[in-house]
């Protein structure tokens, strides 16, 4: 395994696989009556948020308590984050206080990158999501999600995506989603298509290992995943697209269109989801629509990431697979 | 000035044969074979290459306001080390040179240096807001003789505006030089849109931006027959737009600076600020249509856009630091690189594009001349077989933000004269 998790390209098919194997022996932690392995007792993980996020703050501090580490919270929005310094100051405060990792989310782009190369600060850094960039535990949450559903819980054991049809639709010029999945989905051999009004297309998407389509409907009935990208109102100030309701009608899903995906295939939504409109109550309420199971692969996935990044070189951690239920 | 006697021994002047050139006082006496070098010190050149001393003009020296990153002093003696014996000085300081106050204090602590001349030059618009016209007039009648105007840093975006400076400089023989930047399609601009940034998540900085205000630009220049500069020219885009503009018969001038010459965006990817730069590095084939038009004499000139930053302002995430990189110091050897080794320009055509050129297009009295009898004796002795690593704390500037740490470039300075005083001498500061 690597050292620091920046970004989903830099993952290996086998680095990724091993992760979901990981996290699915993790996953079973969660079933148990006590939801707590002793891998990270005596470490301190701080996860460093300078920009707002609950959830996947909340998603990696389940993860850390229940490899018993010890955690701290840093969140810097606001005052002291607009000079750049205090992001050096603050990991070199971190270093001298002998964290063990650190888990970190910036609305700066390289943020993370800056952090793991600079020589401020030895720990591992995991990124938790940076600008417009990489959000990696994420894309390996949702293929996590995907091969559950697609390929079978047990049945995908050390299996990767080879061949399935994953369509990411929305604003893929503002997201980290789409990148790091993109990646990290042709990594395991998916075959990607993005949908979106090509406003919304980043100038140079050539180079990217996927397709780009501007018409939804066509790609729908060739797609065993859907996954709606979050789409902010306010761009539409900006002249990205004209209304919310032209862009509901032409890239949002709603039951209609949902019918028009093979039986099999789902619907993805990194969260929050916008009701209305990128995708409609309907859908979003719909059995085929995993953004719950999301949420809790999330965890199972981060427990997985800081176990490997950390507990792989420490002799007296608790190997998951050498547990009483997993035998 | 002690009134002292200098001989340079066997240099080849311009690169072309090898001569003698005997320094009195402030000018060449003599330039042949086999010179007296009676009463006077000798310099054996040894080959070395003798150019006209350089003229940059685009040099940010930061003062007054940012004496932290750099000062008149501290700027000028970087500049006497890249071999250069004057610099235009942009205004975009703090308050902004768009008085005649400004322009004559940054003038004076030139003249005070003595390490190189210091010519000012003026802001077009008040602020550097682009709405109303700076003095321009008061700023060329000052004791500072202020030729060249500029918004660098900002574009003068406004059709209007633009067009009335274009016109108004006329009447004293004054030039504007523009930052091409249409500022709506830069808004939250970090790198050069492209393939990286897609890849990267940093906002955009499309070529077109630049493209369309040059393309605007040369066209007004053209309906009110004014002349006008385009500074720090970056892609191939540019390029085709300023060779049909000279096709025409249409006044511009163009320079590109040594960054824009070597390096491309793919070191973005390491997210390392020091690479941060306006205009962004660009592609490498924006890299190679930029040293063909240099060689071909599309780009007339090479300016440094010399941009001293203090330590903290690139020790930070991307998108926090600033924009800039320091030049004047390694110029010479980036220019011998990309364009002297490539076989696009020889050091007759260095000594045109870095100082006979940018002196003609900024009127500098005294620079860019020959290298003959009679003329003042500002001139740069480089030793072009030279190799070194940079290290940035071998720089005179106070700034360290060059984007060559660690980097082998070719040639070296090894001195300096300005009007027949040495500023360098054997590589270092006199
Ligand atoms: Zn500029």
């Amino acid at each position: 395994m690597m050292r620091h998790l920046i970004s989903a390209a830099d993952l290996t098919r086998d680095d990724a696989v091993q992760i979901l194997d990981t996290a699915e022996e993790m996953a079973r932690v969660a079933d148990r009556p006590i939801k707590k392995l002793p891998t990270l007792r005596g470490r301190t993980i701080c996860n460093l948020f300078f920009e707002d996020s609950t959830r996947t703050r909340i998603s990696f501090e389940a993860a850390e308590k229940r490899l018993s580490a010890d955690v701290i919270n840093f969140a810097a929005k606001g005052s002291s984050v607009s000079k750049g310094e205090s992001l050096k100051d603050t990991a070199q405060t971190l270093e001298a206080m002998g964290v063990d990792a650190v888990v970190i989310r910036h609305s700066a782009s390289g943020a993370p990158y800056r952090l793991a190369t600079s020589g401020w600060i030895d720990a591992p850094v995991i990124n938790a999501g940076d600008g417009t960039h990489q959000h990696p535990t994420q894309a390996l949450l949702d293929a996590f999600t995907m091969r559950r559903r697609l390929v079978g819980r047990d049945a995908g054991l050390g299996q990767d995506l080879a061949g399935k049809r994953i369509t990411l639709v929305g604003d893929v010029l503002h997201s980290r989603v789409a990148r790091s999945n993109v990646d990290l989905l042709h990594t395991l051999g998916a075959e990607v298509t993005l949908v979106a009004p090509p406003t919304l297309v980043p100038v140079g998407v050539e180079t990217w290992p996927c397709d780009v389509s501007y018409d939804l409907d066509g790609v729908l009935p060739k797609s065993d995943a859907v996954m709606m990208l979050r789409v902010q109102r306010e761009r539409m100030n900006a002249a990205f697209f004209p209304t919310e309701r032209e862009y509901s009608r032409r890239y949002g899903l709603d039951g209609e269109r949902m019918a028009k995906m093979p039986e099999h295939a789902i619907v993805m939504h990194p969260g929050p989801m916008v009701r209305g409109m990128e995708i409609t109550a309907e859908v979003a309420d719909s059995d085929r629509c995993t953004v719950v199971e999301q949420v809790a692969n999330g965890v199972s996935i981060r427990m997985a990431v800081l176990y490997l990044l950390l507990g792989g070189n420490d002799s007296d951690s608790a190997t998951p697979a050498r547990t009483e239920e997993s035998k | 000035m002690t009134m002292s006697k200098t001989l340079i021994r066997g240099a080849k002047v311009l690169g072309g044969d090898v001569q003698d050139v005997l320094i009195d006082g402030g000018t060449i006496a003599e330039v042949g074979t086999g010179l007296s070098a009676e009463g006077a010190t000798v310099i054996e050149a040894d080959g070395q290459i003798l150019l006209p001393g350089l003229v940059d003009l685009h040099t940010h020296l930061r003062e007054p306001g940012r004496e932290d990153s750099e000062t008149v002093l501290t700027g000028t003696r970087a500049a006497a080390s890249g071999g250069y014996t004057a610099v235009f000085a942009m205004a975009n300081t703090h308050p902004v040179a768009d008085t005649a106050g400004v322009v004559e204090q940054v003038y004076r602590l030139g003249k005070e240096s003595g390490y190189c001349d210091v010519q000012p030059i003026g802001a077009v618009t008040v602020g550097l807001e682009g709405k109303k016209l700076a003095e321009l007039g008061a700023m060329h009648d000052s004791a500072a003789g202020v030729t060249v105007f500029s918004d660098d840093g900002k574009c003068v975006d406004d059709a209007v505006i633009m067009r009335r400076a274009l016109e108004y400089v006329k009447a004293f023989g004054g030039v504007v030089a523009q930052h091409a930047q249409e500022p709506r399609l830069t808004e939250g601009a970090q790198m050069n849109e492209g393939v990286v940034s897609a890849e990267l998540g940093l906002g955009g900085w499309p070529a077109v931006a630049e493209e369309s205000i040059i393309a605007r630009d040369v066209l007004l220049a053209e309906h009110v027959g004014s002349r006008v500069h385009i500074c720090h020219l970056s892609t191939a885009g540019s390029v085709e737009i300023v060779r049909w503009a000279k096709s025409r018969g249409i006044d511009v001038t163009a320079e590109v600076t040594p960054h824009h010459l070597l390096l491309t965006d793919e070191l973005v990817r390491s997210y390392n600020p020091v690479y941060k730069v306006n205009p962004p590095l660009r592609t490498e084939k924006d890299v190679l249509a930029l040293r063909e038009a240099l060689a071909d004499g599309t780009i007339d000139i090479v300016a440094t856009d010399h941009a001293p930053h203090p330590h903290e302002d690139k020790d930070c995430e991307w998108a926090a630091a600033a924009m800039g990189m320091v030049g004047l110091e390694t110029a010479l050897s980036v220019v011998q690189r990309t364009m002297v080794e490539t076989g696009l320009l020889d050091w007759a055509g260095v000594a045109d594009r870095m100082s006979f050129a940018p002196a003609r297009i900024g009127r500098a009295q005294g620079h860019g001349r020959p290298v003959s009898a009679g003329e003042p004796a500002n001139l740069t002795l480089v030793d072009p077989a030279y190799r070194g690593v940079v290290d940035p704390a071998d720089f005179a500037s106070r700034s360290r933000n060059t984007p060559y740490e660690g980097r082998e470039l070719p040639g070296r300075v090894t001195h300096t004269f300005l009007r027949g005083r040495a500023t360098v001498v054997d590589g270092k500061l006199a």
